[in-house]
């Protein structure tokens, strides 16, 4: 019998290789070779690739799924987080053969090759993740490429840090998502659909550019400011602490998530700081400090807000229980509130949803 | 909010006796319960009645109750020890449902009486009560498959009116599905609505749409006291809707479920566990998805901890129970710490970078009649669980691990029976839902049948099925290449699929030690990953593995002198609990010694499988290859090779201690094991001894056994060699009934699976003794030559009923000083010519004044945790390490082994049986083992602990009413004594004309002459006879000895009506006088508890 494996390989900056077999763009027996570069990131979820994939805030990173048995429920248009996938490549035990799931309208492969994706799997996913895990997030290359191209390629990425992506992921221009009764203006730093579905129950959400001004802002005369999640390094989203702060000053309730919770703190001149590997999983343990309950949270962030910089700025309302950093604040002194999880999921649980209730509330109150 | 400290003391309800539906992990989740429990101060009381498991030592409570599970007795635990609260939700259905009935007679959950933890009663109410239930669900908004409650048939029928067949028939308060089926046509529907109704201790069953061939699954949810709630694992069933999930192959995590799905399952059953109001603790949630439209519907909750939920502990390294325990004595989850991390908190929802799969285990061929259908009453009696990186590797692992001649996904010599049939009897076969339908879908797939006519037929997701095709393409490209010239690659690719040496060796007409040598050239070895509740993501600090073919192996090396345990695989009948508890207590003796330990098994419900009981746990099958590649990867990693334990897990490791390095195996000798096992090396060496056996010989066909017959004269019992539990065993009668059982032995049909009848395996045929009494001597030898008794125990049935079958006690009560002596010497005799070194069970039958030696087997029996229990000596930890190298004197002076115990108390353990789940078996007891568990009783005499173990065993012993006898003519005249004893204590009798004629002949009082069943007439007229009686509720309890297998007609359609219709039979005379002896007891003197601390008289 023959068999259609293309061999690849994942070559670490720090000389690791892993032995794999090509999936995604590329894998045809046709194929040049492919390399991918990026960071490479571990995500532990244990369903929803596809969304994590379609997130925009995994521009420039390179996705390992923990879980061994990846696209066994296919892929589903209406589970896509943005128009396409923004990871650089995806990296999995085993791809499954075939999907299974009535919701399916496509294969996972398949729908890699549509991205022009490239992935690879067969590889000993727990051995990167304890070198990723002991190491911290490294850039890394994997294709059908020489091992010694794929050396150099690994060399020469950069990593996140440092880089401003947003403007890979960000909108060109203003569009509305929604019909509900209150105005939201969402800042897009890379804004994933589930996020605007749950803005859009109750807003009519105005998204616009990352670098839109406050006086824009303003001129929209909203009931609501959302700052959006996004991929990278917040340092280097220039001009946004400013026109957060300019915002603050209006009274507007404002809500940030991921990105924008970081951002909000560069705002109130606080500190943010890159973790060893991130968080990436569907199943991190947060305490809401106020009900001393514990949530279940979806993770995708490598930054963190340094809570100690806020001492006086800011109110710590959520901490992560695994490793004690900051996951959520209230602004002292104004009408901002905002977490670093992902309390609208899309993957992950729903355990934090309430949060846009408290944006609704603020709302309702002004 | 920590700890509570209202609250002192707490008793904590076991599960009883090991029964289908529910076994040892009652005993994983309760010992977790207790030794948490005591760690955080709290005084544990303990109530079970099971002696064969290890929450039972005295070690784990301060009081442990070896008394019957029923209210009255539970009442008078309670009055005595006055506990602050009753744990109800760690001993299975049946601590659920005693707390129910202590709730309902004001003795718990009331002001001032003990508190229930754990669950109320109001809340296991709204989860038990299938009503209730569904209003519940309904009210929060989810959805219930359309259904009815019914009390009658009538109600029934009104029901099936308004939702249409097919339906499905749950009865109320059940355990493991007990009388729940699916009715397709107004005829079944009848049947099954009745059955139902008979099984509900309420009389109540719910009649609900059939969601057959819908996708099932399982959510574990924990909730604390706080209102926090995570899901510990999702389950996935194989086996689509309309088999129990207890008879499921079942897959964790959920394999075909987007997130979308997941996350609205999720928060159904956080909707769930908090409408029904389980405060804390873990609860299992059950679902049924439709494929087509992804409809979800809840099917039913368990507020307790589960049988899925020990699995799901195993799978994902998250306790359960453990932290069940905690959580109900006022801890909140983020207070608790991950015992595998050390450094996060248990609120936290585990994730997993592996797939794990269960298979269930079942015991079909012990119950002649039974259909060997599943369906959604669970049949099982056991299950493995395997670990691998994907679906595929854990599928074969998992199937090799079950222990019934299986490799994998075939691709071995079992698959060569499905040759026979054509593409469509495969087709019609995989409709039908059995033990064999896995292998049959993968025979289906091999002959190219696609994947959607074989999901048409099975109802298995496409998924699973792709995944089994691929295992089958696999094959098919190995097939076309060799041992020697597979690549490295290739070689990787087939173990990563799961494919054992064994099935290769298969493939290539080669032995497995030659695959074996070719693979390890190629230099391909399993790696070993950690079970680690978070996919790497934090380092783990317990070592709890698997083997798999990647890159990193994890293990760390040992410093200190290792040991490993094998353990006993999947409860089966003959090799269940007893055996867990021996490799437990010897790790913990070993551990406290010094050394590292070990442990290899693949029982998910086990203790020993908790990743805290050894000092490593590889969770691997037990199969040559499997033990070899854990002995080696040690090895290697440590430099030193481990020593290997395999006389304490059963048959499962005694079977592998010929293919183990000699040098490693710890304890007895393989060649001294050979010798026990060999029939004629056996023979030889008692006729050396000048040991007496019944005369006998070794067949290997049918005219070399009539020739033994004829020669030693009949009656006579044959069984096959090398099986377990008494595996085909029959008592003979005449040169006809040989035939019929040797034909029986030779066909592929009952033993084929086991091996058949060949000269390696040749049947024992020797002379039945009939009427001996039947001893088990239970013993240890030390290399010093010295032999300690462990304890000396008479069956109270006579030689005939299989000893795993039969009642025993301990002092025995009818031997003679004189017989005593001789049988302990005849095994200190036998020990020493073994040389054993630790235990040696013997079995003996003594008739008149000789005492015969009927086998001796060089290993922990079953046996063992009893005669603990009894004597207060822990027997496994003693010989653990006198294997080890340790004297009995060394361990004298260690405080280890103290003396046992003489308080003049009489321990009795008596069998459980599973009948109540195969209502077409025969009841009768017979040589062939087929119970499922045990319970014991003690007391301060023989009769009075004999009741008390059929209290345990669910017995009923009657204080009023009709007790019908018939008895076989030898009984007859001991009869008289019975009879008397029951009309002494105002109980009627009746019998048929026979036996009326001689009780009354002899001065009994016989109040009812009733007809045979056998001469009943069609039309109905005539006597009564005794089953018409049963079924109509007029006898209380049913006497009935039979004898050979001519006169069985009558008797057997007693017995299944007796046994259909819950009404008590006793099937020797030995054990009805026995009764009849505890009924008196009963009368003269109210019975009392008291704890095994006290009894032992430490305490």
């Amino acid at each position: 019998m023959t068999r259609n494996i293309k061999s690849a390989a994942l070559v670490l900056k720090d000389g690791s290789v892993f032995e794999g077999e090509a999936i995604g763009a590329g894998s045809s027996e046709i194929s040049a070779p492919v390399i991918a570069r990026g960071e490479v990131v571990f995500h532990t979820g244990l369903s929803g690739y596809q969304e994590i994939l379609t997130d925009p805030s995994y521009a420039g990173q390179i996705i390992t799924f923990t879980t061994p048995h990846i696209g066994n429920y296919g892929t589903s248009a209406a589970d896509s987080e943005s128009s396409k996938i923004f990871a650089r490549g995806v990296i999995v035990r085993e791809l499954a053969r075939r999907r299974s799931n009535w919701r399916s309208d496509d294969s996972l492969d398949s729908f890699l090759k549509r991205n022009e994706i490239s992935g690879i799997a067969g590889i000993d996913t727990r051995r990167l993740t304890r070198v990723l895990r002991d190491s911290g997030a490294m850039p890394g290359a994997f294709g059908t490429a020489t091992e010694s191209e794929l050396h150099k390629a690994a060399q020469s990425e950069k990593g996140t840090a440092g880089k401003n992506l947003i403007a890979q992921v960000t909108t060109t221009k203003p569009y509305v998502h929604g019909s509900g009764k209150f105005k939201v203006v969402a800042f897009d730093f890379g804004i994933k659909t589930t996020i605007l579905n749950c803005l859009g129950e109750f807003a009519t959400v105005q998204v616009v550019p990352a670098t839109t001004s406050a006086a824009e802002v303003i001129a929209m005369a909203p009931d609501g400011i959302f700052l959006s999640n996004g991929p990278g390094d917040p340092e280097m989203v220039h001009g946004a602490p400013e026109t957060i702060r300019e915002l603050l000053g209006t009274g507007v309730p404002l809500f940030g998530i991921c990105l924008g919770h970081q951002l909000l703190a560069l705002a109130l001149g606080g500190k943010t700081f890159k973790l060893p590997f991130g968080h990436h999983g569907a199943n991190h343990p947060v305490r809401n400090l106020a009900t001393k309950t514990v949530e279940i949270t979806s993770q995708n962030h490598n930054f963190c807000v340094d809570a100690d910089s806020l001492a006086t700025k800011a109110e710590v309302t959520h901490i992560n229980l695994n490793d004690q950093t900051n996951e959520g604040m209230r602004v002292l002194g104004a009408n901002a509130f905002s977490v670093q999880y992902h309390p609208e999921a899309g993957p992950g649980p729903h355990d934090s949803r309430y949060l846009f209730a408290e944006f609704v509330a603020r709302m309702e109150a002004k | 909010m920590p700890r509570r400290n209202d609250i002192k003391s707490i008793l904590v309800l076991g599960s009883g006796p090991i029964v289908i539906g529910q076994a040892c992990e009652f005993d994983y989740s309760g010992t977790q319960a207790c030794r948490v429990l005591r760690q955080e101060g709290y005084r544990v009381i303990l109530a079970n009645s099971n002696p064969a498991t290890i929450m039972t030592d005295p070690d784990f409570a301060d009081r442990t109750y070896i008394e019957p599970l029923t209210p009255d007795f539970i009442e008078k635990i309670i009055e005595r020890e006055k506990p602050d609260a009753v744990l109800p939700t760690l001993g299975g259905q049946t601590a659920l449902n005693l707390a129910m009935e202590l709730f309902a007679r004001g003795k718990v959950g009331v002001p001032g009486t003990p508190e229930l933890i754990g669950a109320n009663a109001e809340a296991i109410a709204t989860a038990e009560d299938r009503g209730k239930f569904k209003e519940a669900m309904i009210e929060i908004g989810l959805s219930v498959p359309r259904s009815g409650i019914a009390h009658s048939l009538p109600e029934a029928q009104k029901i099936i009116k308004e939702i249409g067949l097919p339906v499905i028939i749950r009865p109320a308060y059940i355990l493991g599905g007990r009388g729940t089926g699916i009715a397709h046509t107004p005829e079944e529907f009848v049947s099954v609505v009745s059955n139902g109704l008979a099984a509900s201790p309420i009389s109540e069953v719910l009649i609900e749409t059939s969601i057959v061939g819908w996708k099932e699954y399982e959510l574990e949810v924990m909730r604390d006291r706080n209102d926090n709630c995570v899901i510990i694992c999702s389950i996935e069933n194989v086996d689509a809707m309309g088999v129990h999930t207890g008879d499921s192959i079942t897959v964790a995590p959920a394999m075909t479920l987007s997130d979308v799905e997941y996350q609205k399952m999720r928060n159904a059953a956080f909707a769930c566990i908090r409408r029904v109001g389980v405060e804390t603790g873990g609860s299992n949630v059950q679902f049924a998805v439709n494929p087509l439209t992804g409809e979800q519907v809840v099917i039913e909750m368990n507020p307790r901890v589960s049988r899925s939920s020990a699995l799901a502990s195993k799978a994902t390294g998250f306790p359960i129970a453990k932290i069940a325990a905690k959580l109900a004595v006022g801890y909140t989850l983020d207070e608790i710490s991950n015992d595998i991390t050390k450094k996060t908190p248990a609120s936290f929802e585990p994730t997993i970078d592996y797939v794990v799969v269960k298979i269930p285990r079942w015991a079909f061929e012990k119950f002649p009649g039974t259909s060997g259908v599943l369906g959604t009453q669970m049949q099982s009696v056991g299950e493995a669980m395997a670990i691998g990186r994907t679906f595929t590797e854990s599928l074969q692992k998992a199937l090799r691990s079950l222990e019934i001649g299986r490799m994998g996904l075939n691709c071995d010599a079992g698959e060569t029976s499905y040759a026979k049939f054509s593409d469509d009897e495969l087709l019609s076969q995989i409709a039908i839902p059995t033990p064999e339908r896995i292998f049959q879908i993968g025979e289906c797939l091999r002959r190219k049948i696609s994947i959607e006519k074989v999901a048409k037929y099975c109802k298995f997701d496409p998924w699973f099925l792709d995944q089994m095709l691929s295992i089958v393409e696999e094959r098919e490209h190995l097939s076309t290449a060799s041992a020697d010239s597979l690549s490295k690659s290739d070689w990787i690719r087939a173990k990563r699929m799961g494919f054992a040496d064994a099935q290769l060796a298969w493939l290539w007409g080669k032995s497995e030690h030659e695959v074996r040598a070719a693979r390890l050239k190629a230099g391909v070895r399993p790696t070993y990953k950690a079970v680690d509740t978070c996919s790497a993501e934090f380092s783990a600090q317990t070592p709890y593995h698997y083997s798999t073919y990647e890159d990193e192996s994890e293990i760390h090396a040992t410093t200190k002198e290792s040991v490993i345990i094998l353990g006993s695989g999947p409860n089966r009948i003959g090799q269940g609990i007893e055996f867990d508890y021996c490799c437990v207590h010897a790790s913990f003796a070993l551990r406290d010694a010094g050394y590292e330990t070990i442990m290899l098994n693949c029982n998910p419900e086990t203790v020993s499988t908790d990743y805290d009981t050894s000092d490593k746990l590889y969770f691997e099958p037990l199969t040559y290859e499997d033990v070899m590649n854990v002995i080696e990867a040690e090895t290697l990693s440590s430099g030193v090779a481990p020593k290997v334990i395999v006389g304490l897990g059963g048959q499962t490791p005694l079977k592998l201690a010929s293919q183990l390095p000699s040098n490693l195996i710890a304890g007895t000798n393989s060649e001294s094991i050979d010798i026990a096992e060999d029939r004629e090396k056996w023979s030889a060496l008692c006729e050396s001894l000048s040991i007496a056996q019944p005369p006998g010989g070794t067949a290997r066909n049918v005219e070399q056994a009539i020739e033994i017959a004829n020669r030693i004269g009949y009656p006579v019992l044959v069984r096959p060699s090398y099986v377990l539990g008494g595996r085909a065993m029959q008592i003979v009668h005449d040169q006809d009934h040989l035939r019929t059982a040797m034909l029986e032995m030779d066909q592929a049909g009952s033993l084929g699976r086991e091996g058949g009848l060949s000269s390696e395996r040749p049947v024992l045929v020797d002379r039945f003794l009939e009427d001996a009494i039947e001893v088990d001597v239970d013993a240890i030898r030390d290399a010093t030559d010295e032999v300690l008794i462990g304890g000396v125990m008479e069956h109270v049935e006579q030689a005939g009923v299989h000893s795993g079958d039969s009642a025993c006690t301990i002092p025995p009560v009818t031997l003679s000083k004189q017989i005593v002596e001789e049988i302990e010497s005849t095994i200190t005799k036998i020990a020493r010519a073994l040389s054993v070194i630790g235990l040696i069970n013997v079995q003996f039958a003594v008739a008149g004044t000789t005492v015969y030696v009927i086998e001796a087997n060089p290993r922990a029996s079953r046996t063992v945790p009893f005669v603990a229990k009894a004597t207060g000596v822990q027997l496994v930890k003693v010989a653990s390490r006198v294997m080890m190298g340790a004297t009995l004197g060394q361990l004298r002076s260690e405080g280890l082994l103290p003396e046992k115990v003489k308080g003049g108390h009489v321990s009795v353990k008596e069998a459980v049986l599973p009948f109540n789940r195969f209502s077409e078996v025969d009841t009768a007891l017979g040589p062939e083992m087929r119970s499922t568990g045990e319970v014991m009783g003690i007391d301060d005499s023989f009769a009075r602990a004999f009741a008390k173990a059929q209290f345990a065993a669910g017995t009923t012993l009657p204080e009023t009413g009709l007790v019908f006898v018939s008895l076989n003519d030898r009984d007859k005249s001991g009869g008289v004594e019975v009879v008397n004893g029951l009309t002494s204590l105002g109980l009627q009798i009746a019998a048929t004309t026979g036996t009326a004629k001689f009780l009354t002949e002899h001065g009994c009082t016989v109040s009812r002459i009733v007809g045979k069943f056998s001469e009943r007439k069609s039309d109905g007229k005539g006597a009564d006879d005794a089953v018409k009686l049963i079924e109509a509720g007029e006898i209380a309890l049913v006497i009935n000895t039979p004898r050979g297998y001519g006169t069985r007609s009558d008797g057997e359609a007693i017995r299944k009506a007796a046994n259909n219709c819950r009404v008590s039979v006793v099937t020797t005379l030995s054990a009805a006088t026995a009764a009849v002896q505890g009924m008196i007891e009963q009368r003269n003197r109210p019975f009392s508890v008291m704890s095994l601390q006290e009894f032992h008289g430490r305490q």
